[in-house]
């Protein structure tokens, strides 16, 4: 039943993007990473809907917002999975899985202390060494960290 | 790389390596060249270290240039809370080159981005130090005649020592072999035994410091094992004489085979070492000079 609902609910969208497959604990992470608070149109906001591929999952659906495709893949880092759906006219025109940037900058904060990007007002750059294990190496300190030690800004 | 700066020696390609061995050879034929007349040059450390500034700023005197700066944080006005962006910024208006030693990680990566002029990392905390590391590949490049198919012997701090850690990454290109002597706490890192078994590199790792193992090294890099770098003392007091170097442990080793180290020395080579023609180590800090002058020029483009 919340299956049919949920569906009805994303064909309701006319134009925007639908950003399915969330984490549910990465939901609120997505959200401020995509500066949703800052638009004006009309955004839902699914929170630990049920999910017959991951248990528990978010969505968030954004009317009449066309995301460029670098925007969205920046999330790929806390919701690797994350199935975006791009709507016009009630019909979804693209659909892609997002995938993990080369380069992640300015999400990410650098997890040793004695980093400059940690000491002065420099914007935090990684590079992704390893895209399986989700492994970052600071471009400035040149220290490697492992997806469960990274900390989004 | 922006504007020729160096701040890691993996910034420099096999080729680039090789020429800058070449010009270090040349500046020790002749160490008083006048090819840094009319320049000036900024040493700026942030934290201070007597012997790498000196050796800068010695190579840039024997090259005719000028020399600006300070030799300690305290002094300049990053004490009044300067950002490190704004006194590259204001330094870069008086000299034609940076050399920079600082206590953050990244710091000279970071420099170089915005500079108008060139950085030479002299240093950033524990992470990159590429003059030392083209000293001491100058170091073993002469006293062998070659950087290929070395056997390499690793002592001490294999954790924290940053001499090692860009030795190793520099020396991929030339196909050497590794010996790593460490004790449990101060063991090389696994990153760098997986960048060797990426690149192919054969390593051995040992707890004991023994005679088989020096007697099949060429290159015999000792470093200090520091008291703070151990959570428990009594490991530092059982480990701290393990790895110290005797001349009587020479005995059965090759005669190609030198003692580098990056100094300063505390007990990790004993002073019966220094008078075996096999000690390289205060020679080795002497090459720093020429390497640095090839360094120096290679940023600014000098031939």
């Amino acid at each position: 039943m919340a299956n049919t609902k949920k569906e009805l609910a994303v064909a309701a969208l006319e134009n925007g993007t639908v950003i399915d497959h969330i984490p549910t604990q990465s939901l609120f992470k997505v959200v401020n990473l995509l500066g949703i608070k800052n638009l004006t149109g009309s955004v839902t906001i699914g929170f630990n809907l049920d999910s017959k591929k991951c248990g528990k999952k978010g969505i968030i659906k954004v009317a009449d917002v066309f995301f460029p495709e670098k925007t969205l893949n920046r999330i790929a880092l806390i919701a690797p999975n994350a199935k975006i759906n791009v709507i016009r006219g009630y019909e979804v025109v693209d659909k892609y899985t997002v995938t993990l940037p080369d380069e992640i900058v300015g999400i990410v904060k650098c997890g040793n202390p004695k980093c400059i990007t940690n000491n002065e007002p420099v914007e935090t750059h990684f590079h992704v060494v390893d895209r399986d294990n989700v492994v970052l190496k600071c471009h400035y300190c040149e220290r490697s960290f492992k997806d469960d030690e990274i900390e989004i800004i | 790389m922006s504007n020729n700066s160096l701040v890691s020696i993996s910034d420099f390609s096999k080729d680039e390596i090789l020429e800058l061995l070449e010009d270090a050879r040349r500046f020790e034929e002749n160490p008083n060249q006048n090819l840094l007349s009319g320049k000036v040059v900024a040493t700026l450390f942030f934290e201070p270290s007597t012997r790498t500034r000196l050796s800068f700023e010695t190579a840039i005197n024997r090259l005719g240039g000028r020399v600006i700066g300070f030799s300690d944080a305290s002094t300049s006005s990053s004490s009044k809370g300067e950002t490190l962006h704004d006194t590259i910024m204001m330094v870069s208006n008086y000299a034609d080159l940076i050399i920079m030693r600082h206590y953050l990680e990244g710091a000279a990566r970071y420099a170089s981005e915005f500079s108008p002029v060139p950085i030479i990392n002299a240093g950033d905390g524990a992470n990159q130090h590429p003059s030392q590391t083209m000293l001491d590949l100058y170091s073993m490049y002469k006293t062998q005649g070659t950087l290929d198919n070395l056997t390499i012997t690793m002592v001490g701090d294999l954790k924290y020592g940053r001499t090692v850690h860009s030795l190793l990454m520099a020396m991929y290109y030339f196909k050497p072999r590794f010996n790593f002597v460490a004790c449990e706490e101060l063991k090389m890192p696994v990153e760098y035994k997986i960048f060797c078994e990426k690149h192919g590199i054969e390593y051995h790792e040992y707890t004991d410091f023994s005679a088989d193992v020096i007697n099949e090294t060429d290159i015999l890099y000792m470093t200090r094992v520091q008291r703070e770098r151990f959570t428990d003392l009594m490991e530092y007091e059982r480990v701290k004489n393990l790895y110290t170097l005797r001349n009587s442990m020479l005995e059965g080793s090759k005669d190609n085979l030198r003692i580098l180290h990056p100094l300063p020395r505390v007990n990790e080579i004993a002073y019966d070492v220094d008078k075996n023609p096999k000690a390289y180590y205060f020679k080795q800090a002497q090459n720093g000079l020429y390497a640095r002058q090839a360094i120096i020029c290679k940023v600014l483009g000098i031939k």
